[in-house]
């Protein structure tokens, strides 16, 4: 009796074969395709020359001097735009994680029956277009924008304060766009959290603060985990927000891609940027959740 | 009875076939650039119905058509564009038997670089790239690039530059002297050298929207003659100068594609914008001027007179069509280029 079952369980996943090519060549095929460009040489006005070289990832991370082509110095400036993207990012992440907090709390402590009203309300900006959120962050910030006229009807300053075209309007930008991915899953989290356990801490004598460090917060982690990873992933290779609010001075790594498939026509040194922001996530990912399995078992241990 | 139905039946796919043969023409445009009355006049004039897409940059409409598969019959490319696309098979000639008015082009625009004689292409607007400085704000000579790559200090950290590599480079080398595709690495050098102390004082090398002027984001930048124009008309206090160096050039040309599904609708409507008072529907909508000989007479009055689109006489001689350089001398802009976006 067990042979023909076990053959029949061994064949019944080549029912899954047509949806798993699928999606093997709908996800690594596009990849694969960066990759092998970022080892050609650029065509004449955009596109790839079937030439194999490695002058893209050269270029990536250092550059020759345009007028004397054998000083090769370390390439300053992609790497400025590599830790600013990093830099914001984790900013922006910190700042979703201090705001998400609080936030999914008040919607996590309501009755039962509101909470789905606030989270509905948490959804709202989702249903409006991210470039039009950002021109409306714009429209706030902007010198003659609703910030500077009441600050300078109050007489509070002088002259407007430029907020647009700086690292801190792009950071507004980002904060203002990634934080419900934040509250979400901090939320879903705190719902499951067990608040007895909350009175069993002031029951013990713990201070607010204890509760917090030592009961609450260890119970959402996975919250702050999702949240961060949702947050901080789409932050990285954002395009958009430092395009409008950056005003294309103050570029990401989305933006430097973008440069170099457009105006720069080195379609390599874009697919070997690309490639790199791949892996520099990836890694990042791995890290992280390496470190918090070993806190993790720490703990327990 | 049968027969009756058959024939309506006969009837109504005789008329669906009639429409087919009407047809439509499929335009790749930049974005905000066409006349919608344009488009009415056509489809009344010929039934043939036109839709348009956008594009927002060369490269990308470059891109898209390379790749084949794009259903688009109608082009409309800048002019140093226009060689790559005509080297790569991509445009197929005018055709003579429908496209019977090439003679009211402008005949200052028939014998262009780009394309000697006009075999591809047709004029659909052209203007130049200079200077757009808030006069309120300084009060200096405009006519010169100094004002944004050397600014004055009531300009400095006011100025957006547009990010389109060939403008900025062009006027930074007619600024040092040197031609579009200098190879001269001394005026190379100071172009970079020039560039990269000029960066700082730039506030962003954006697009910029034509409100973000009139709101007072900027107040000078290198901007192209019919926005900067849209700017005046919203805010007095911005003029437009001609950078006596030398500044750029430049025309948008529609091209039938070589593999457009839709060839001879294509052709009929490049020979509709031939027409003055059709290519003066462009003009009205764009605030360029399109380069059809006697078009001005249907041009709006704001048009005729703006000092944006009448180039002042002494300065004429300073504007220089773009040209297409040598791969190795793009190669030095871009790296420069690359280094000032960073």
């Amino acid at each position: 009796m067990r042979g023909p079952l076990i053959r029949g369980n061994g064949w019944k996943w080549l029912l899954c074969a047509p949806a798993l090519t699928v999606l093997l060549l709908a996800a690594s095929g596009p990849l694969l395709i960066v990759l092998v460009y970022s080892f050609l040489s650029p065509g004449n006005m955009g596109g790839v020359v079937w030439e194999f070289s490695t002058e893209g990832w050269f270029r990536v991370f250092f550059r020759r001097d345009i007028f004397e082509p054998d000083l090769v110095t370390l390439n300053h400036a992609h790497l400025t735009v590599f830790w600013r993207s990093i830099w914001l990012s984790f900013q922006t992440t910190l700042i979703c994680a201090l705001l998400g907090f609080p936030t999914a709390w008040f919607i996590a402590t309501r009755p039962p029956n509101t909470r789905t009203v606030w989270l509905f309300l948490i959804t709202i900006p989702f249903w409006t277009n991210l470039l039009i959120r950002t021109f409306a962050i714009q429209e706030v910030i902007r010198n003659n924008g609703t910030i500077n006229t009441v600050l300078l009807r109050l007489g509070v300053i002088d002259s407007p304060i430029q907020m647009m075209f700086t690292d801190f309007a792009v950071l507004l930008g980002m904060a203002y766009v990634f934080l419900p991915l934040m509250v979400l899953p901090l939320y879903a989290a705190m719902d499951k959290m067990d608040f007895r356990l909350v009175e069993a801490g002031y029951d013990l004598y713990a201070s607010r603060l204890m509760v917090l460090w030592h009961v609450i917060l260890p119970q959402v982690k996975p919250g702050f985990i999702a949240g961060s990873i949702l947050v901080f992933i789409p932050a990285i290779g954002a395009y958009v927000t430092p395009r409008v609010l950056g005003g294309g001075r103050t570029m990401m790594l989305g933006n430097l891609i973008a440069l170099q498939f457009g105006q720069g026509r080195n379609w390599p040194l874009g697919a070997a940027l690309a490639m790199l922001m791949l892996i520099v996530v990836v890694g990042a990912l791995i890290v992280y959740l390496r470190a918090l399995g070993r806190m993790e078992g720490e703990r327990r241990g | 009875m049968k027969r009756t139905l058959a024939m309506a039946a006969m009837a109504l796919t005789g008329s669906t076939a009639l429409a087919h043969a009407e047809g439509v023409v499929n335009l790749y445009n930049w974005g905000n650039y066409t006349s919608p009355e344009l488009l009415e006049r056509f489809t009344e004039e010929t039934g043939i119905t036109v839709t348009v897409t956008d594009f927002d940059s060369n490269d990308t409409a470059l891109a898209r058509i390379r790749q084949g598969g794009h259903g688009f019959d109608i082009v409309v490319p800048s002019d140093t564009y226009i060689q790559t696309w005509i080297s790569e098979g991509l445009f197929q000639p005018l055709d003579p038997e429908i496209v019977t008015d090439r003679g009211n082009i402008d005949p200052v625009f028939v014998d262009v670089p780009f394309d000697p004689g006009r075999e591809y292409t047709v004029p659909w607007a052209w203007g130049t790239t200079g200077v757009i400085v808030d006069t309120s704000v300084y009060g200096g000579d405009i006519n010169t690039i100094g004002v944004i790559i050397d600014p004055p200090a009531e300009l400095q950290g006011r100025i957006n530059v547009i990010p389109e590599m060939s403008d900025v480079m062009a006027m930074a080398i007619y600024y040092h002297g040197g031609d579009r595709c200098t190879t001269d690495r001394d005026v190379l050098r100071a172009v970079r050298d020039t560039l990269m102390d000029a960066k700082p004082h730039w506030l962003a090398l954006d697009y910029g929207a034509v409100d973000s002027y009139v709101a007072g984001d900027f107040a000078a930048g290198i901007y192209w003659n019919g926005a900067s124009m849209r700017v005046r008309l919203q805010n007095d206090s911005f003029a437009y100068g001609y950078p006596e160096t030398g500044y750029p050039l430049w025309m948008d040309n529609a091209a039938v594609l070589a593999d457009a599904p839709n060839r001879d609708n294509a052709m009929q409507f490049i020979n509709f914008i031939l027409r003055p008072e059709n290519a003066a529907l462009i003009s009205n909508f764009a605030r360029y001027s399109n380069g059809i000989a006697g078009s001005d007479a249907y041009m709006d009055e704001v048009m005729r007179d703006a000092p944006e689109i009448n180039v002042p006489a002494e300065l004429a001689a300073a504007g220089r069509w773009g040209v297409a350089c040598p791969q190795e001398v793009n190669d030095i802009h871009t790296q420069i280029w690359t280094e000032l976006m960073q």
